[in-house]
This record gives structure tokens, C-alpha cells and sequence, in this order.
């Protein structure tokens, strides 16, 4: 768990500018405060799905804290004509993409499996099965190539994903046929309970070598870092350079999802270790020495983000249960005999009741 | 005049070929389909004249191509897959049935997937292990997927035409040991629908459902039982799922019995959901429970038993007598 001196960092967790000889921080007040802004909505909108599953609100949210500015970095780096296929932890991806976060938490409610268009985000739905996204991705890049388009593609999965036979798949396809792919890794230490040491022998941004691509390593904590290293890499594909696995170092600070309990398999001293590296923390350190930020800003934005994560609930609270015939919809896009006769029984049986009570 | 006379194989050949000719998004992918032309070379030439950039050689490796197929699919173009034997499908099992199955109903609709899978399968050409096994109930069990098999030259041409314009997935199982049967194939006519049942042969005794590479069995054993005075209606399913039980339904209520024929394990097969809902459709009209001919509970054996394995003309006759001494 100890990122190799080839990690790229140009932020400490000090709030210092560091050098690169290749990545350089674009870095202004302006855009400084942007991404501070959006990673800590990012945070306070997945608190909320945190606390909506804790009142019952939600089945079950998968908790991206910690992995802030993996997820703003990568998902600022993208440009409208990007596509983007995610996991299930993304949510700042999403955000980033100007995805609803009523669909997420809606999601997680059990309301539908998805529910936004995502041709019109260019971001796909979320995966569950774990990596299968990686090969769509890929096969996407490979369409996009096709067609002469500019675009590129960016794919996100953890570290256990990389056990899947599925993502050395998609590394092998998009490297034969250079997809313009861009394989982001957000290793955040662990796989629910199961550590990286069963999940690799060999740090994971070394795999994409084997495969004939370029791999880095990245302080997935560093939200400037990952702007840069996702921007090139994004570059490199629209260039018809193909494919780049970015492996960003990052850590999960609370639980798999709502239901596991990380005290059971990790101990404290490695959540401080990491808390020390916190992604807001070091932002607001630059923006605090730099004068760029004041009390009055980071008030302003806790602010907005209560207001907004205060929307959030009401609106989540006033969802509708979805109508029982939606089981039935959108199975078959030509229809199907034996769906058709299924919905016609369902919905005879469900009159049945309606009829009686009219009785 | 746009009726010739092609081995199923040739007859596949020449629809893929009408289809890429008609659809500059329609692709191939698979592997050894390119210069090679496939091992059953169904796809013989096309690489030549379409380029790589259409009919495309794949890495080896099932899943990758599934997977990559639905992204093409997702980026507007129409994959027709092929994966080389029926055994050889299980990896990419978890792409067709978690991904390429759902993610229409996941999307709301929103999104489309048009892949066909094409497989070549079944038994019958001596073939080694993984190379005859008939997986068609696995995938008929899947709500999201289109299952299909031709029995002939004529229905190859068209429905491949129709499984590739089809905006739903279709798992396009090819019956192998038929790709070198001929028979007539008019291009120019309109055909029946991709789900749609035919009457092979008329009668009025029995009815013998099958689809794939146990129709012509079936039309040997109503041959045969011709002989002896007895009238069979050989029914081709043609499409696992969606099924055509109105079809069944018509021909039971005629013939007032019912034999399902077919390659794969009876247990848990498409026989049995076939028997199920005709008995609960006809309950009245049978004059003898709906009996199945397939294969065993077994793995497919090695290729000297599968003759033992495989439902032939006898096992299928005596089913008949069977089902007529009710």
C-alpha cells in the first residue's frame, strides 16, 4: 500500500506545489475553487446517500469518501465528446457529466437500474458485474475509431477488478486494436475485505506494459495530479496513440457499501495514515496560502451543499414507487410473445383486486 | 430469377453478405473468420471483399469478443458475433446473459444492443468434446435474449436477413451438422417472421415439434410412419424464445398428440416448457401426455456413442407408438 517513487504528484497533502517533469498543475484561482467546489459536493452528496440508506431511505449507497479527487480529477479532464464508462462508485464521474444525482440515489433505492439516457450524458450506466464495463468500453473506442470521431473513452474500475479476466481482455483488445480507451484504476487499497496482496503481486500501472501500453502510477489524492495524468492520457487517445492505464493510489475511507463494516478487516492506523492525505484538505491549504479562499468562500460552499443535499432528500422522499407494469417494459426493444402474454396476465390478475374492492 | 440452390452454410454466406452489402454499420467479428473464412468457412470471402475493418479476426478470447460487441453496438454499429463451437461460449456466458441480455430493460429503453451471436451447434460430425453440445434452453431462460435456429437453407437466409435488423440480441444457433444440406433459396421472397412456427409437413395423427438439425429427423420419421399408415405433422419451431405456442396450440388441437424433438438433455430442456404449456393450453384436446425425445442427463458423450445419444428416426418412432397406444 505504498505508492513507488514513480507515482506522479504535483500536490502534497501539505497543500504545496510540487514539480513534474512531464505533468504540470494547471492551476489558477478559478479553477482552483471549481474543483474544490465540486469535490466537496461530491462528498456531501455522497454523505447523504450514506445517511439516506442509514434512515432506510435507500437499500444500500457505495461510499466514494476518500476518492474525491480520483473521480473530479479524471472526470474534469473529460471533454463533452468524451464517453465515459463507469462502475458503481462513481458518483463524481457522474456529477461531472451532469448526471442527475436523483438517478444515483434512485438507483440505490431500488426504483430503477439506472434511469438516465446515456447516449445524452455520454456516461453509461453503472456496472455492477465487476470489470464487464472494461470490454464495452473498449469496444466503444473501437467504434469511435471507426467512425473517424475525435473522442475518447475513459473506463473506471477498482483494484479487485483487475483480477477479472474481463479487464486483461479489454487491456488486450484495446492495445490490438488501439482503441482510444483510457483504463482508469481507482485503487483504493481494498476489494470489500480483501487487501491488494490477493488481488496482485505486482503494482497494478505494470500490468499495461505486458500488454504494449503505457501504464502510471498516480496520488489518486491529488486532485491536480489527476487532472493532468487523465488529460494526457485522453490526449494520447484522441491522437490515435491508443490505449493508457492509469492506476490512481487512492483509499477508500468508509465501508464497500452500507453493509459491510471495514473495523472487521482493516485497522485504525491505516485510516489515519490516509486521513492525513485527505484530497479537500490539501486544496484548501493551497487556496487558503495562495489567498485565493477565505472563510467566506468555504462557508459559501458548505452552504450550497447543504442546500442542495437538503433538495437532494426532499426530492428522493417524493419518488414514486415505479408502476408495477414497468417489470414488463423495455425487456425486448422489437417485443417478445411471451412478455406480451405475461403483462396481459399480470395485468388481469392485478384488476382482479381493483374489480373486487369495486364490488 | 433469384431462386438457387446452396448448402446451408453457403446460404449464411450469402445473407451476411446481403446484410453488410445493405448496412455499412453491420460488422463481423470472431475468430478465424477473416482470411480464413471461419472454420465452417460460413464467412469464406467476405473478408476479402469488405476489408478488416468489417469482418474482423479477434483476439481469442470469448468474452472480449461479447464484450467489445456491445460496446460497437453502443456506439451504433450491428455486430453479428461468431463464437467458433457451442462449448466454446460459456466464457462470454457472463457478457450475453449480465450485460448484453439486460442492459435495454437497465437503460429504460434508452439504449439498443442489435448483436447476433452466431454459434454453430449440436452434434452429429464426429466432432471432439465442447464441439456438439446444444446450450439453447440456457439462453432461452434469459428474458432480454432472442433465441433462433434454422432447420434449412431457405429460413438460414432470411433469418439471419431478420436476426441482424432485429434491434434485440439474437443468439443465432446454426445447426453444424446441416451447413452441408442444400436446398432452394429464394432471395427475392418475403419471408415468414423470425418467430414464427411453420408446418414442414402435414398430418393428422401426431404432431412432431422440433427446430434446428432434428426438423429433417422428424420429416424422416413422418416419412417413415407414412409407410405404415400413419399421418405426422412435423412442426418447425424455428425460434426457442420467442415461441411460437399458438402454432403448437393450431397443430395439437388437430392432431390431439404431441412429441417435442430435440438435441439437448430433455431435463430442464425446451421440451419440457413446450409439454407445460400445452398441456395448460390443451388440456382437453390431448389424448396422450406430451412426451420428449432428446438427450440424456449426461455431458455429450464421445463421439462413437453419440449416435446412441442422439435422437434418431428409431427413438423418435418409438415415442410415436408410445404416444398413439394412449
Amino acid at each position: 500500500m505504498t505508492p513507488d517513487a514513480d507515482t506522479v504528484q504535483l500536490l502534497t497533502p501539505e497543500g504545496e506545489l510540487v514539480s513534474h517533469p512531464e505533468y504540470h498543475a494547471e492551476v489558477s484561482a478559478d479553477g482552483l475553487r471549481e474543483l474544490y467546489r465540486d469535490m466537496a459536493w461530491s462528498r456531501r452528496m455522497d454523505g447523504e446517500g450514506v445517511t439516506l440508506q442509514r434512515q432506510g431511505e435507500l437499500g444500500l449507497w457505495p461510499s466514494l469518501l476518500g476518492q474525491e479527487a480520483a473521480q473530479i480529477g479524471a472526470g474534469r479532464a473529460l471533454r463533452d465528446d468524451d464517453y465515459v464508462f463507469p462502475s458503481y462508485r462513481d458518483h463524481a464521474i457522474a456529477l461531472c457529466r451532469d448526471v442527475d444525482p436523483l438517478h444515483l440515489l434512485r438507483m440505490f433505492r431500488g426504483v430503477s437500474n439506472g434511469g438516465w439516457d446515456p447516449a445524452e450524458k455520454n456516461f453509461h450506466l453503472y456496472t455492477l458485474v465487476i470489470g464487464s464495463q472494461t470490454l464495452h468500453a473498449t469496444g466503444y473506442a473501437m467504434g469511435t475509431a471507426k467512425d473517424g470521431a475525435e473522442g475518447a473513452v475513459l473506463t473506471c474500475f477498482g483494484d479487485g477488478a483487475t483480477s477479472q479476466g474481463d479487464v486483461s481482455e479489454a487491456f488486450n483488445f484495446a492495445a490490438v486494436y488501439n482503441a482510444p480507451v483510457v483504463f482508469f484504476c481507482q485503487n483504493n487499497q481494498w476489494a470489500i475485505s480483501e487487501g491488494n496482496e490477493r488481488q496482485t503481486r505486482v503494482p497494478l500501472y505494470q500490468r499495461a506494459r505486458g500488454f504494449g501500453f503505457p501504464g502510471i502510477r498516480v496520488d489518486g489524492n491529488d486532485v491536480l495530479a489527476c487532472l493532468a495524468v487523465t488529460k494526457q492520457a485522453l490526449e494520447r487517445a484522441r491522437a490515435g496513440e491508443g490505449p493508457t492505464l492509469i492506476e490512481a493510489f487512492t483509499y477508500r475511507m468508509g465501508a464497500h457499501t452500507t453493509s459491510d463494516d471495514p473495523i472487521r478487516y482493516r485497522d485504525s492506523e491505516e485510516l489515519e495514515h490516509w486521513r492525513a492525505k485527505d484530497p479537500l484538505a490539501r486544496v484548501r491549504a493551497l487556496l487558503e496560502s495562495r489567498g485565493w479562499a477565505d472563510e467566506a468562500f468555504f462557508a459559501d460552499v458548505d452552504t450550497r451543499c447543504e442546500e442542495r443535499a437538503s433538495r437532494l432528500r426532499t426530492d428522493l422522499r417524493e419518488t414514486a414507487e415505479p408502476p408495477p407494469g414497468n417489470i414488463f417494459a423495455h425487456v425486448y426493444a422489437d417485443g417478445h410473445a411471451l412478455v406480451d402474454e405475461e403483462r396481459a396476465d399480470f395485468a388481469a390478475y392485478q384488476a382482479s383486486f381493483t374489480d373486487r374492492e369495486a364490488k | 430469377m433469384t431462386v438457387t440452390t446452396l448448402p446451408l452454410a453457403k446460404a449464411l454466406n450469402e445473407s451476411l453478405r446481403k446484410a453488410m452489402e445493405d448496412d455499412p454499420k453491420v460488422l463481423l467479428m470472431g475468430e478465424d473468420i477473416g482470411r480464413l473464412g471461419g472454420v465452417f468457412r460460413v464467412t469464406d470471402g467476405l473478408h476479402k471483399d469488405f476489408g478488416e475493418g468489417r469482418v474482423i479476426d479477434t483476439p481469442l478470447a470469448e468474452s472480449g469478443i461479447v464484450g467489445t460487441a456491445i460496446g460497437l453496438a453502443l456506439r451504433g454499429y450491428r455486430p453479428v458475433v461468431e463464437i467458433q463451437f457451442d462449448g466454446f461460449v460459456f466464457p462470454a456466458y457472463d457478457q450475453i446473459v449480465t450485460q448484453l441480455a439486460k442492459m435495454h430493460a437497465r437503460a429504460l429503453g434508452k439504449i439498443k444492443l442489435p448483436v447476433v451471436i452466431r454459434i454453430p451447434y449440436g452434434g452429429g460430425i464426429g466432432a471432439v468434446e465442447h464441439h456438439s453440445e446444444s446450450p439453447e434452453a440456457l439462453f432461452a431462460h434469459v428474458a432480454g435474449l432472442k433465441v433462433v435456429s434454422p432447420s434449412n437453407p431457405s429460413d438460414a437466409y432470411w433469418m439471419m436477413r431478420q436476426a441482424i435488423a432485429s434491434d434485440d440480441p439474437v443468439i443465432f444457433l446454426e445447426p453444424k451438422r446441416r451447413y452441408w444440406d442444400k436446398g432452394e433459396v429464394d432471395t427475392g421472397t418475403a419471408p415468414a417472421s423470425l418467430h414464427a412456427a411453420q408446418v414442414a409437413r402435414e398430418g393428422s395423427d401426431l404432431t412432431l415439434a422440433a427446430y434446428g438439425p432434428m426438423v429433417k429427423v422428424c420429416l424422416d420419421a413422418a416419412a417413415a410412419a407414412a409407410a405404415e399408415g400413419r399421418s405426422l405433422e412435423v412442426l418447425d419451431l424455428r425460434s426457442v424464445s420467442p415461441l411460437d405456442f399458438d402454432a403448437v396450440q393450431t397443430s395439437v388441437q388437430k392432431t390431439r398428440r404431441l412429441v417435442i424433438v430435440h438435441e439437448a438433455p430433455v431435463f430442464f430442456g425446451s421440451g419440457a416448457e413446450i409439454a407445460a404449456r400445452i398441456t395448460e393450453r390443451c388440456f382437453y384436446h390431448l389424448e396422450a401426455p406430451v412426451l420428449r425425445v432428446g438427450g440424456y442427463h449426461s455431458p455429450y458423450p464421445p463421439a462413437r456413442l453419440e449416435q446412441e445419444y442422439l435422437p434418431g428416426l428409431d427413438r423418435v418412432l418409438d415415442a410415436v407408438d408410445r404416444s398413439l397406444a394412449y
